[in-house]
C-alpha cells in the first residue's frame, strides 16, 4: 500500500499535529500554529513557482489577498454598502477562481521576461495591485478596507475558534501539501521541472515552455487563495496593509529561510517566522533591544540564510544529515 | 532618426503630430472651448512640469540602478535604501552645516562607500548568482529600513531649500491672456524644481559623454556588452565594477537629498522609489541610460497627469503601461533584446 511508504517519522508528525490541542493553549492553536499554516501555504505557492518551475514571484501575497477580498466583497462584512453578501458556496469558488484569473494574467506577463526580470516584474505588478486596492474605493473600499468578514457557520460550528479554526487550516495546509507532492511528480511536474532545467530543450522536444508556465502560475494561485481566504478568516477583517510590499516579501522571506526546494520548506520557514514575531519583544527584551526592531531581527536571519545557506533551514539539516552519514561509514566497524 | 522615419513612416507621422499638439498646447493660449473641456490652462501645465521635475528625480534614482544592472547584472532591490540613506544624511548634515550644496558632495561619497562596500563585500562574493545577489539585496533593504526607522524614527523630514532657490520664478510660457485687456501673463513656477530639471539634464548628459567618450566609459559599455570577454582581455573588472557601483550608489544617494528637498523623507519612501525605479527600467529598457531617461519622462508625466485629472486611477495608468510595454515590446521601449 502507499501509505507503508511514509517514513515513522511522518506519522509521529501528523499524530502530533492532531493531538496538539490536548496541550496547547488557544493562543498557540489560533495564533502561532493557524497563522504559520496560512503563511505556510502562501509560501507554499511560491515554493511551487521558484522550486519546481524556477520562478521566483512576488505576487504570491497578492493573489492571497484578491481572494481575501474577493471573499469579503461578495460575502458578507462589515462594509454593508460594498458586500454583496451572497452565500458561501458561491463566494468561495468565484474567490478561488477570480484570484487564478488574476494569477493567469500577472503570470502571463511575468513570463515574458526570465530570471531576475520576474522578480522585478511581480514585484512591481503586487506593488500596483496594492496602492490601487489603496485608492479604489467603489471595490476595494480603500484605505479602511473590509472587517467582520467572518467563515459561515457550516455544520453548527464556529470556524473561527481556536480549535476548529487550528483543524481547518491544518486539514487545508495538509491538502496543499499533498497536491504539491502529487503534482511534483505528475507528467505535468516533471515536465514543469524540465522547464525550469532547461527551456530550450523542452521547447525542442515539442513541450509548450510558455503554456507551462502560465499554467504553474494558475496552479500555485490555489494554494496562495486558501491561505487568503483563511487569512481573511483569523483575522476576520482585510485591508491594503496585509497585502502591502513588506507582505509580499515577508512570504519570499518565509520561503527562503525554510528552504525552496522541498515543500516542507515554507512551512518550517513559516512556523519560525511567526515564533519569531509573535515572542519578538520576549526575545528582543533578552538581549537588551527595544522591542520594536522584530524586522531587524527578520533582516538579519534572512540575510544570514541567504549568504551561507542557500537553500534554507532544511539545507542546513540536510547538510548535517549527510555529514553524520559520512561520519558513520568512515566509523570503525562501518561497512567502508 | 532618417533611418527610423524610413523604416516606420506611419509611427513617425504620430510621433510628429502628438510632439505638435503638445507645443501648441504648451506654448498657445487656450481657446475658451478647450478650457471648458481641459479646465484652465494652468492646470495642465502645472501637471506637465510636475512631471517632468519628477521624472527628473525618478532619472536620477533609475540611472544608478539600470547602470549597476546593465553592467553586473545586479538587480540591487536595496537601491531605495541608499535614496532614502542620502535624503537623511543630507538633511543631517543641511541642518548642522546650515549649507544645502555642501551636503550633495558629502552625502555623494558616503552613499557611495556604502555601495562599494556592498559590491566588494557581499555582491562581488556570488558574482554570476543572479537570484543569490536579488535575495541579498532585499535582506540588506528589509536591515537598512529598520536602522533608518530605529535612528530616525517614523515622521517626515523635509530638507529647507537654500534661499537662491526659494520662492518662483517666471518661465517664458504663456499661462494666460486676458480677454480684454490682451495683457499676457506668464506661468510662475517654482524655482527649485526647474534647477532639479536642469541638474537631471546635465547629469543625464554628463553620464552620456562620460559613457561615449572617455576611456572608462568604453571599458563600462564593453562589459555591458561582454562580461568574460573584456575581463579576457586583461581589464580588471572587478575596479570598473566597484566603480560603477560607487557611482550609481552616490548618484541614489544624491537624489535623495533633491527627493528630500522637493518632497518628504519618510520611511516608505525607499520602497516607493525603488518601485518608480524599477518601473522605470522595465518601461525604458533594463541597462539603458537613454531608456531610464524616456521611462522617468513617460512615468513623471503619467503619474502626475493622473494624479490632476483622475486620481482614483493613477497608479493604474503607469501599471498599464508597464503592462502595455511588457505585453508588445517585453525588453522595453530602448532596450537591446537578448
Amino acid at each position: 500500500m502507499w501509505f507503508e511508504r511514509i517514513p515513522v517519522v511522518w506519522w509521529i508528525v501528523g499524530l502530533a499535529l492532531l493531538l496538539l490541542p490536548l496541550v496547547a493553549n488557544n493562543f498557540w492553536l489560533f495564533q502561532v500554529m493557524g497563522w504559520s499554516f496560512i503563511l505556510g501555504m502562501i509560501g507554499l505557492s511560491l515554493m511551487f513557482l521558484a522550486g519546481y518551475g524556477g520562478m521566483v514571484s512576488l505576487l504570491q501575497m497578492s493573489i492571497a489577498g484578491m481572494a481575501g477580498y474577493m471573499v469579503a466583497i461578495l460575502g458578507q462584512s462589515g462594509t454593508a454598502t460594498v458586500s454583496l453578501g451572497l452565500a458561501w458556496w458561491i463566494v468561495l469558488p468565484t474567490a478561488l477562481l477570480i484570484a487564478a484569473l488574476f494569477a493567469t494574467i500577472a503570470g502571463a506577463l511575468s513570463v515574458r521576461t526570465e530570471g531576475i526580470y520576474t522578480i522585478m516584474i511581480t514585484l512591481a505588478i503586487a506593488a500596483a495591485f496594492f496602492y490601487f486596492t489603496r485608492q479604489n474605493y467603489t471595490i476595494f473600499n480603500g484605505y479602511s478596507g473590509f472587517n467582520l468578514v467572518l467563515p459561515p457557520k457550516l455544520f453548527g460550528v464556529n470556524w473561527r475558534d481556536p480549535i476548529p479554526f487550528y483543524y481547518l487550516s491544518l486539514g487545508c495546509a495538509t491538502l496543499s501539501y499533498g497536491a504539491v507532492v502529487y503534482i511534483a511528480r505528475s507528467p505535468f511536474g516533471l515536465a514543469l521541472q524540465g522547464v525550469r532545467d532547461n527551456p530550450r530543450r523542452m521547447a525542442a522536444l515539442g513541450f509548450n515552455v510558455t503554456a507551462h508556465r502560465v499554467a504553474a502560475h494558475a496552479l500555485a494561485s490555489v494554494f496562495a487563495s486558501v491561505g487568503g481566504i483563511l487569512l481573511v478568516w483569523q483575522n476576520a477583517q482585510i485591508a491594503p496593509g496585509t497585502i502591502g510590499i513588506s507582505a509580499a516579501i515577508d512570504v519570499l522571506v518565509v520561503a527562503v529561510v525554510g528552504g525552496m526546494r522541498r515543500p516542507l520548506g515554507p512551512f518550517i520557514g513559516a512556523l519560525i517566522y511567526v515564533v519569531l514575531q509573535v515572542f519578538s519583544p520576549d526575545i528582543l527584551g533578552f538581549f537588551g533591544f527595544a522591542a520594536d526592531r522584530f524586522k531587524l531581527i527578520i533582516g538579519l536571519g534572512f540575510l544570514a540564510v541567504v549568504l551561507f545557506s542557500p537553500d534554507g533551514v532544511l539545507g542546513i539539516w540536510d547538510h548535517w544529515r549527510a555529514r553524520e552519514a559520512r561520519r558513520k561509514a568512515e566509523a570503525p566497524g562501518g561497512w567502508a | 532618426m532618417d533611418d527610423f522615419i524610413r523604416r516606420h513612416p506611419f509611427w513617425s507621422l504620430v510621433a510628429i503630430l502628438a510632439v505638435a499638439a503638445l507645443l501648441w498646447l504648451v506654448l498657445a493660449p487656450w481657446p475658451p472651448e478647450l478650457v471648458a473641456l481641459w479646465g484652465r490652462k494652468q492646470i495642465f501645465l502645472n501637471a506637465l512640469l510636475g512631471g517632468i521635475t519628477l521624472g527628473a528625480l525618478y532619472f536620477l534614482v533609475a540611472a544608478g540602478f539600470t547602470l549597476i544592472f546593465g553592467l553586473m547584472r545586479v538587480v540591487n532591490l536595496a537601491h531605495g535604501s541608499l535614496f532614502l540613506i542620502g535624503g537623511y544624511l543630507g538633511y543631517e548634515i543641511a541642518t548642522a552645516s546650515g549649507s544645502w550644496l555642501l551636503a550633495f558632495p558629502i552625502v555623494f561619497v558616503i552613499v557611495a562607500v556604502i555601495g562599494l562596500l556592498m559590491q566588494r563585500f557581499i555582491f562581488s562574493k556570488m558574482e554570476g548568482e543572479e537570484l543569490r545577489q536579488t535575495l541579498v539585496s532585499i535582506g540588506l533593504s528589509i536591515v537598512f529600513a529598520d536602522l533608518m526607522l530605529w535612528w530616525w524614527g517614523g515622521q517626515s523630514y523635509s530638507i529647507l531649500a537654500p534661499q537662491f532657490l526659494q520662492g518662483p520664478m517666471e518661465l517664458p510660457i504663456i499661462n494666460n491672456v486676458n480677454a480684454t485687456t490682451g495683457a499676457v501673463t506668464w506661468l510662475r513656477y517654482p524655482a527649485v524644481r526647474v534647477w532639479i530639471l536642469v541638474a537631471a539634464i546635465i547629469t543625464g548628459l554628463a553620464m552620456w559623454l562620460v559613457l561615449n567618450r572617455t576611456q572608462l566609459g568604453m571599458l563600462i559599455r564593453a562589459g555591458v556588452d561582454d562580461r568574460e570577454m573584456l575581463a579576457a582581455s586583461g581589464v580588471r573588472i572587478q575596479l570598473v565594477f566597484l566603480a560603477v557601483f560607487g557611482f550609481g550608489a552616490g548618484l541614489a544617494g544624491v537624489a535623495g537629498i533633491i527627493g528630500g528637498t522637493f518632497q518628504s523623507l519618510s520611511p516608505g519612501e525607499d520602497t516607493r522609489f525603488l518601485l518608480a525605479s524599477l518601473v522605470v527600467v522595465i518601461v525604458g529598457g533594463m541597462g539603458s541610460i537613454a531608456g531610464a531617461a524616456l521611462g522617468a519622462l513617460i512615468i513623471g508625466v503619467t503619474e502626475q497627469m493622473g494624479f490632476v485629472y483622475a486620481p482614483t486611477y493613477s497608479v493604474v495608468f503607469t501599471f498599464l503601461i508597464m503592462a502595455a510595454v511588457l505585453a508588445f515590446r517585453p525588453q522595453g521601449l530602448l532596450g537591446t533584446g537578448r
